[in-house]
């Protein structure tokens, strides 16, 4: 279970989350449309615990340990091969020793990476850097999901098939927090909607029955009428 | 405390096989320290002054080059990839993320040392192998002193724009106790005095490294905190 309360935080003048709370339960994925310096990513950040809010709080089941991101950012050692980055921060994780090369060959195996698994990550391409970020962010298992434009990078293909991990993890019970501004990939994963514009939520719901046209024409009322 | 040396021990023995398998820091620190002996060596005049009088100084600023180089480096490696804050999101502790670096950048300096040790006794004629044994006490004994400092104020100013100039501003202040005590019992071995004699300096030495290790492992947490 995740649950924000009354998050706040300002960049000197400028506020980056103002007042934003929401509750999401086993199951739910939350995605977050906004223009860009909406807040979404100084969001993710304070969810994850990297940046402290000035105010409210953040309730997370499992801790940090529960916690998996996957952003615009790798988080990989170029001198790494692929295999040596999971390992790693598998053992920062504290996934048992006997348990690490089996996790990591599964998910390598399902991001297919594993004819890739013994090269070092600055030889890979932007795509393929992308997939062995979301293996590295999956090899603990993690219990929530931070996704900051996770889509990023991936061809089509590989998007598809991320989509349909991503709809996999939802169904295994994974919270996911996912920010976009693009509706189409954003809206197909969603159990819940938010609008964000200038740190605030204009907008929170359930996805109910609705596609992303009629998303992405909400939004756009959203963003003109705040 | 055992999840505190574990996680530790992963990061150093990470950060060592980055630099192995890289190898540029450490050529071009081993150049640099080269140079500087060089350039000491032939812009001195030996009628004037004589190279044992010489020869503690010049050690040590050598060496204070050369960890300054080395101590640069040190959170540079995390910014490939924002690795850093890949680091940040494991569950481990903000303290064995510092004792991690200071153990890495403890043994690459100590490594470019062991190197630039039988340079110097060749370019200044001191006969170093007698006293080989309390040579290489103070000197692990100051580096761990200035290593403990560097590393922390290397983590601090890493994401500056001028990290490289703000890291020689910031430690060599904190350097000069350390070093001068360091020149002291060096020119006191130079020249054949007894042990006994540079007990003061080298209980100087220890209590600055008990002091700042324990002070830097503290304010860690809050120099890497958003």
């Amino acid at each position: 279970m995740l649950r924000a309360e009354s998050l706040r935080h300002a960049f000197g003048r400028i506020r980056a989350l103002d007042d934003i709370s929401f509750t999401l339960a086993p199951g739910d994925t939350l995605t977050i449309f906004g223009p860009n310096g909406a807040g979404k990513t100084t969001l993710l950040r304070v969810l994850a615990g990297l940046v402290r809010p000035q105010g409210g709080r953040v309730h997370l089941d499992g801790g940090r340990r529960a916690v998996g991101w996957i952003g615009h950012a790798a988080h990989l050692y170029g001198h790494l091969t692929v295999r040596e980055n999971v390992m790693f921060w598998a053992s920062l994780y504290d996934v048992p020793a006997r348990e690490r090369p089996a996790r990591g060959d599964a998910v390598l195996e399902r991001l297919d990476l594993s004819g890739r698994a013994d090269q070092p990550v600055r030889t890979l391409s932007r795509g393929l850097l992308q997939r062995a970020a979301i293996a590295r962010a999956l090899v603990h298992d993690p219990l929530v999901l931070l996704l900051d434009e996770p889509f990023t990078g991936l061809d089509l293909a590989a998007a598809a098939e991320f989509r349909a991990l991503l709809h996999e993890l939802a169904a295994a019970g994974r919270v996911m927090v996912l920010a976009t501004h693009n509706v189409e990939e954003g809206a197909e994963l969603a159990t819940h909607v938010a609008f964000q514009r200038a740190g605030r939520f204009v907008a929170l719901a359930p996805r109910g029955q609705r596609g992303a046209a009629e998303i992405a024409d909400a939004y756009r009322r959203a963003m003109t009428d705040a | 405390m055992r999840d505190l040396l574990r996680h530790a021990w992963l990061v150093l023995r990470k950060d060592l096989v980055l630099e192995w398998r890289a190898r540029t820091a450490f050529l071009s620190t081993l150049v640099f320290t080269v140079l500087v002996l060089l350039v000491f060596n032939f812009g001195r005049d030996p009628t004037a002054v004589a190279p044992l009088d010489l020869a503690p100084s010049v050690l040590w600023v050598t060496f204070t080059f050369a960890a300054m180089l080395a101590l640069n480096r040190a959170f540079q490696l995390e910014l490939e990839n924002q690795a850093l804050d890949g680091l940040l999101l494991t569950p481990m502790s903000r303290s064995s993320l510092y004792l991690g670096k200071f153990g890495a950048n403890l043994a690459f300096v100590t490594v470019v040392e062991a190197v630039a040790l039988p340079l110097f006794a060749i370019f200044f004629n001191v006969p170093v192998l007698p006293r080989l044994g309390p040579l290489a006490a103070v000197t692990l004994l100051a580096t761990i002193g200035f290593v403990a400092v560097g590393t922390l104020f290397s983590a601090m100013v890493i994401r500056t724009r001028f990290a490289e100039l703000l890291l020689p501003v910031l430690l060599l202040p904190f350097m000069i106790p350390p070093l001068v005590w360091a020149v002291q019992t060096t020119a006191k071995l130079f020249a054949g005095r007894p042990l006994s004699e540079m007990e003061g300096w080298l209980r100087l030495l220890a209590a600055y490294d008990i002091v700042f290790v324990a002070l830097a492992t503290l304010l860690f947490p809050a120099t890497v905190s958003e």
